[in-house]
């Protein structure tokens, strides 16, 4: 069975979608069972998922492609990898607009804390119990969250020198 | 009367004779042990996913030249590969082949650089001199194909720009020869060096767990004795065919960093030498019958009409556009028109030829890959380097994401500090081997 196979199984009301695009299995649950689904991939010894490889966000504002669901706007996605078993798996976890916010995984994997500052810093993701959520790439002043689709890639606002 | 004990900030950065690159860690020392550190980085942040967003899948790679400003090769090749997952499709043989080249060379650029930088800040300066000299004759090599040093952008999306130039293996082996001996000299002067070895040993030592749990990868991984290398685990391009060790360390400590990645030098000159053995021959479309003509004229013959015989011919053609001439073309580049410029033949001297050009370059056209996303991890000099690519379907990237290796390895920087003294802090951040150009983007 598969690590997808696996997490369906165990999770099948709280998955929304799953797809293996191009062979990278992914599965896209509702942001309250994350905790669950992440201790589950990780303590599970079939499993083995020990590195938290990769954790980012994408903003679908816009979104020309078509998506799940109009009322979602981000997606904080997992990139998972087990040393034992060397297999791969991605979570993506839909937020809503007026609320994005979703819980830690600094208690799990130690590379959750910069990750998830940089999540927050660029997309303005809230992580429930995350011990030190401050910027990191911008500077404390910095108003707004560079990587959203309404943030204008020219825009500027520096510190000191020209201002737009 | 009582004595006041009280600890002292230090800032040690962003711009310090010490630090590799634009970073400020603030210390709190208790006399000279390091109490806690707070590490802040983003000095040298460009927005590279940003700025991806922004423009077409070809003109990322300028911009991916400066994430590891040492080993800009490695990150075109993992960006090129991550854009061919998302379209599906496969690139000739010898192309493969000269990426691994190309990334294995990069690959020991990248280890001079650092070795040769923590131990001249340990005071073996002729070290640094000798690794930066062995430095000088890869970066020849890496000048002969790319035509640039550093700001290379030589990787394409189904191929790479330009082919190996005629005699290029026998230049390799040359300079592969020369920078064994500066290998051979760096590890007499360096590895039973009483002084090195007791500011190394027992140093920075992370365990396999916090390791692990920091996600970190690459050379600072295996020198606590997991073999984890991405070439072995996930073998992409030709490295399956490739006969490498994964050498590890045993403690973790500066070290055992410094014996891995000295041992991996050796492997990587091994590849390259494999490689320049085992690549397929080009040019696959054999000699031209025609005249070698300019470009000018080209077009204009084939604007008038006199088009006999054109399609013999081989068009000569600027330094710069150097290896996109037909001769070449087919061995380097994917059979896929919808991705790949076509030979600067038939963009001068047909219709069709020069419809598929524009088609690549104008505004709203363009690499279009299906809607979808992709994750690919290559090997970087300092881990797994990974993109993340998301597309709507467009010319231009949704989302690009990268992750890069030395960011893990960065937030565990306090975990490796604590406790030791700040001379420590010297030897250690060398073995980090942080690249800002990566870590902040």
């Amino acid at each position: 069975m598969t690590p997808l196979e696996q997490v369906q199984q165990q999770f099948a009301k709280d998955i929304i979608e799953t797809h293996a695009f191009r062979g990278d299995e992914t599965a896209v649950i509702r942001p309250g069972v994350l905790l669950n689904v992440a201790k589950f991939l990780k303590e599970t010894p079939e499993l083995g998922f020990n590195f938290l490889m990769d954790l980012t966000a994408v903003d679908y504002l816009f979104f020309a492609g078509g998506r799940i669901s109009k009322e979602y706007r981000f997606e904080v996605v997992y990139h998972l990898y087990s040393l034992k078993h060397n297999h791969r798996i991605r979570i993506k976890v839909p937020l809503t607009e007026e609320n994005p916010e979703v819980d830690s995984l600094d208690k799990l994997w130690a590379s959750a804390n910069w990750y998830e500052r940089e999540v927050w810093d660029m997309y303005g993701v809230k992580f429930k119990g995350h011990p030190n959520l401050k910027r990191i790439l911008m500077y404390e002043e910095f108003k707004g969250h560079a990587l959203r689709k309404d943030y204008p890639f020219n825009k500027r606002q520096p510190l000191i020198g020209p201002q737009n | 009367m009582a004595i006041q004990k009280r600890s002292m900030l230090l800032n040690v950065g962003p711009s310090h004779p010490a630090m590799h690159g634009v970073i400020r860690l603030i210390m709190e020392l208790e006399g000279e042990k390091i109490k806690g550190v707070d590490v802040e980085i983003g000095y040298l942040h460009r927005a590279f996913e940003k700025m991806c967003e922004t423009v077409m899948y070809n003109q990322c790679f300028p911009y991916t030249d400066r994430l590891n400003y040492v080993s800009p090769l490695i990150n075109n090749v993992g960006f090129a590969m991550t854009v061919e997952k998302l379209l599906g499709i496969d690139i000739p043989e010898r192309s493969k082949y000269i990426r691994v080249i190309m990334s294995e060379i990069s690959r020991v650029t990248d280890h001079l650089t650092c070795l040769g930088a923590s131990a001249m800040e340990l005071g073996a300066m002729s070290v640094f001199l000798y690794m930066i000299k062995a430095r000088e004759y890869l970066y020849e090599l890496v000048e002969e194909i790319t035509g640039a040093r550093l700001t290379i952008s030589y990787v394409r999306i189904g191929g790479v720009k330009a082919d190996l130039t005629p005699g290029f293996a026998d230049r390799a082996f040359q300079k592969i020869a020369e920078v064994r001996k500066v290998l051979i000299e760096g590890d007499e002067l360096l590895t039973r060096n009483r002084i090195f070895f007791d500011r190394m040993k027992g140093i920075g030592i992370i365990s396999q767990e916090e390791a692990i749990s920091y996600g970190i990868t690459g050379p600072f991984l295996r020198s606590t004795g997991i073999a984890y290398d991405v070439r072995k685990a996930n073998p992409y391009l030709i490295y399956d065919r490739l006969d490498f060790e994964v050498p590890t360390g045993t403690t973790g400590d500066n070290l055992d960093r410094y014996f891995v990645r000295m041992a991996e030098m050796e492997q990587s000159l091994r590849m390259i030498e494999q490689c320049l053995q085992q690549i397929p021959d080009g040019p696959i479309n054999g000699e031209l019958t025609g005249d070698i003509i300019p470009a000018a004229q080209m077009v204009d013959r084939a604007k008038m009409g006199q088009t006999e015989g054109l399609m013999e011919d081989e068009v000569a053609l600027d330094p710069t556009l150097q290896g996109s001439t037909k001769k070449y073309y087919k061995g380097i580049n994917a059979d896929q028109k919808s991705v790949v410029l076509p030979p600067k033949e038939s963009t001068y001297s047909n219709i069709e030829g020069l419809m598929n050009h524009f088609k690549l370059v104008m505004y709203g056209h363009g690499i279009k890959p299906p809607v979808g996303e992709a994750y690919f991890p290559v090997e970087g000099a300092n881990g797994e380097l990974g993109f993340y690519i998301v597309s709507d379907g467009r010319e231009h990237p949704w989302r690009v994401r990268v992750h890069p290796p030395c960011f893990p390895i960065m937030s565990a920087l306090p975990k490796l500090l604590v406790g030791s003294v700040m001379a420590d802090l010297v030897p250690t951040f060398g073995s980090v081997n942080m690249i800002a150009g990566e870590l902040d983007r």
